[in-house]
């Protein structure tokens, strides 16, 4: 006769799949297909994460989708996200009220420590939705101001209409401790701004010592090559030239093996990479 | 623990004792082919087939089912959400030499932190007996250059060699030891036991050569050199992107996680299932971007993936050189052929 046993090992074994409870505390729509949330915490435990890791948000029935943390890093009751509506999962997301569930798992991936760069100037350059993870490393910046010295940041979308965290946007213009350019790709009637691509604000930014600046360029691949190229044009070393290589990502655990750059698990040993590092990854960009 | 001899005539006895503390999982005749079969009574143990040639998919099914359920839900929100993690005890009983170092890397695989409690408590509960091979049993097999003609060490508990009308059993873990003992089956080895399983190691030394033209330390440092070589768009050009491969190979353990929901439209489990990076959609983003939309980068990473990435990262062999990717490829790919190729061509990225 078989006995039917369970390990006592086993069943006291907690799944790394199972959710923490979040709650949206608020939620803004940026754009057309662009949505802004808060998630707060219900279980009281609260979350301390670093600039450029994710979360991967569970909408049971459906799926689960990872969202890069755009907010300031550190620990807190809550997080925010700016999710774009491509999927079952992220349309579903978009229609959640305020005061509605949601399930979390995370932060997974390695994140940033910016103590790492303390000391030297700063330059952002965020292309698209990618100035939603840049935001945290942004923000983590400016709210340790004194850590770092001269800060830049670029921003380009690909139309007015297109432009996420305006209130930020323009707190970081209005700011005195940092230099703050945006363009888009095209303008409208109404603008008055820069137009053209973000590489076209290169020739604008003020003179970078290029021993001690490093670089965030986070956006679509293609933006990443042509910024990449001017930064190297500028003197800057890649090892201090960083980036968010985004992969499809499902565990978040290095196991199902879809975010694999060649032998490196993006939810483990990245997203953030320096460019030495891209580079030696051959498949990276 | 010094090996003990189980006569052919008590291997049943053997099994129905096996089948008293476990789920008992043995290699059984499917036509032409052979599969891992449940072993549900003892009239069945007549069927089992210790002297099979190789199974269509290899034992890592009975550790990493090809469907799962991690978690049931009973809405749309994270309340409610739960998980069962429990498992069987199971026998894999006549597992070859080369499946048994598979599960030796799934093992490592699938427990490199953080560590997978579902497979961990399948694994905890599995009780290997592995079976010798004599011979290679087509031309794709490479198992001497891979290393896996023997058992590693700590990667069985019993290990039967067939020495005709009995089996020689070696001893691999204190549950190995306690089992044969307590089974009441098995005897003392004698002297002649001991040569005839001397004789059959050099017999088999003899039916499995080589075949690769270079030690596979060296593997690492050929594949990395063939990166740019035009091997893989050759491949590449009769691949068919099936996954076939990936699924009959004893180291691949990728999978994919999704939602099934039941009929009610609210409850459901999350499951998830074998996926292989073969399949044009493995790294595809929403939005759209594939990261590895050619078919040859495809091809390459998996011949990557299996000579040197999973070796990198666990220690452990990410191909046993089974050749039931070759044997079962639709359009004859073979990474022994493959493999080879690396050495032959003039690619290098430097000097």
């Amino acid at each position: 006769m078989t006995q039917q046993t369970t390990a006592k090992q086993a069943s006291q074994a907690s799944s790394p799949y199972l959710p923490r409870v979040a709650k949206v505390a608020d939620k803004q729509k940026f754009t057309d297909g662009e949505m802004w949330l808060r998630l707060a915490f219900t279980d009281g435990g609260g979350i301390e994460y670093k600039a450029g890791q994710f979360m991967e948000v569970s909408v049971y029935g459906i799926g689960e989708a990872p969202i890069s943390i755009c907010s300031a890093p550190g620990k807190r009751d809550d997080l925010e996200m700016c999710v774009r509506a491509v999927g079952d999962v992220t349309a579903t997301i978009h229609q959640h009220e305020v005061g509605q569930t949601i399930g979390l798992r995370g932060p997974f991936g390695n994140g940033f420590d910016m103590g790492q760069v303390a000391g030297m100037d700063l330059l952002f350059v965020a292309g698209g939705l990618g100035l939603a993870p840049c935001r945290s490393f942004i923000l983590d910046a400016l709210n340790n101001r004194d850590r770092f010295s001269k800060v830049t940041i670029l921003y380009g979308a690909r139309s007015p209409r297109d432009l996420l965290y305006r209130n930020d946007l323009q707190e970081w213009s209005n700011r005195k401790d940092c230099d703050f350019m945006m363009t888009v790709d095209r303008g409208d009637q109404t603008w008055t701004g820069n137009t053209g691509v973000i590489t076209t604000l290169f020739r604008k930014i003020p003179k970078v010592d290029p021993a001690n600046t490093a670089a965030f360029i986070i956006g679509p691949p293609v933006m990443f090559k042509f910024a990449v190229l001017e930064a190297l044009g500028l003197g800057m070393r890649k090892q201090n030239i960083y980036c968010s290589l985004e992969r499809r990502m499902k565990c978040g655990l290095g196991k199902c093996g879809h975010c694999q750059i060649r032998n490196v698990y993006v939810c483990q040993e990245g997203p953030i990479f320096s460019y030495a590092e891209v580079m030696r990854l051959r498949e990276g960009i | 623990m010094l090996p003990r001899i189980l006569r052919k005539d008590a291997f049943e006895g053997f099994v129905e004792f096996l089948m008293g503390k476990y789920r008992v999982f043995a290699p059984v005749a499917k036509g032409p082919q052979y599969a891992f079969a449940r072993i549900e009574t003892p009239q069945q143990i007549a069927g089992i087939r210790m002297d099979y040639t190789q199974t269509i998919l290899p034992p890592k099914k009975l550790l990493m089912p090809q469907y799962e359920d991690l978690l049931s839900f009973t809405g749309r929100g994270p309340e409610g959400v739960s998980s069962e993690i429990k498992a069987e005890p199971t026998a894999i009983l006549g597992a070859h030499p080369y499946d048994l170092h598979g599960l030796a890397t799934t093992d490592k695989a699938m427990c490199l932190a953080p560590l997978d409690p579902y497979y961990r408590a399948r694994r905890d509960q599995a009780f290997l007996v592995g079976v010798n091979m004599s011979a290679y049993i087509n031309e794709h097999q490479f198992m001497a250059d891979m290393g896996t003609l023997e058992p590693a060490e700590g990667g069985f508990d019993l290990f039967l060699t067939d020495l005709g009308d009995r089996y020689y059993v070696e001893i691999g873990s204190e549950a190995g030891s306690e089992l044969a003992k307590a089974s009441g089956a098995c005897g003392p080895a004698r002297p002649e036991d001991h040569s005839d399983k001397q004789a059959y190691d050099v017999d088999k030394a003899a039916n499995c050569p080589k075949r690769l033209p270079y030690s596979i330390r060296y593997l690492g440092e050929l594949l990395d050199s063939s990166y740019d070589s035009l091997l893989w768009d050759a491949l590449s050009k009769r691949c068919f992107s099936c996954g076939t491969c990936t699924n009959v190979c004893p180291t691949c353990y990728c999978f994919d996680v999704q939602d099934k929901p039941n009929l009610d439209g609210r409850s459901g489990v999350r499951q998830r299932r074998w996926d292989s990076c073969q399949l044009k959609s493995f790294a595809e983003v929403a939005g759209g971007e594939n990261f590895r939309e050619d078919r040859s980068n495809r091809l390459r990473h998996r011949i990557f993936r299996k000579g040197k990435f999973i070796l990198e990262r666990t220690g452990k062999l990410g191909c046993v050189g089974c050749g039931r990717c070759s044997l079962h490829c639709v359009a004859n790919i073979s990474i022994l052929e493959a493999l080879q190729q690396i050495a032959d061509q003039k690619v290098a990225l430097d000097a």
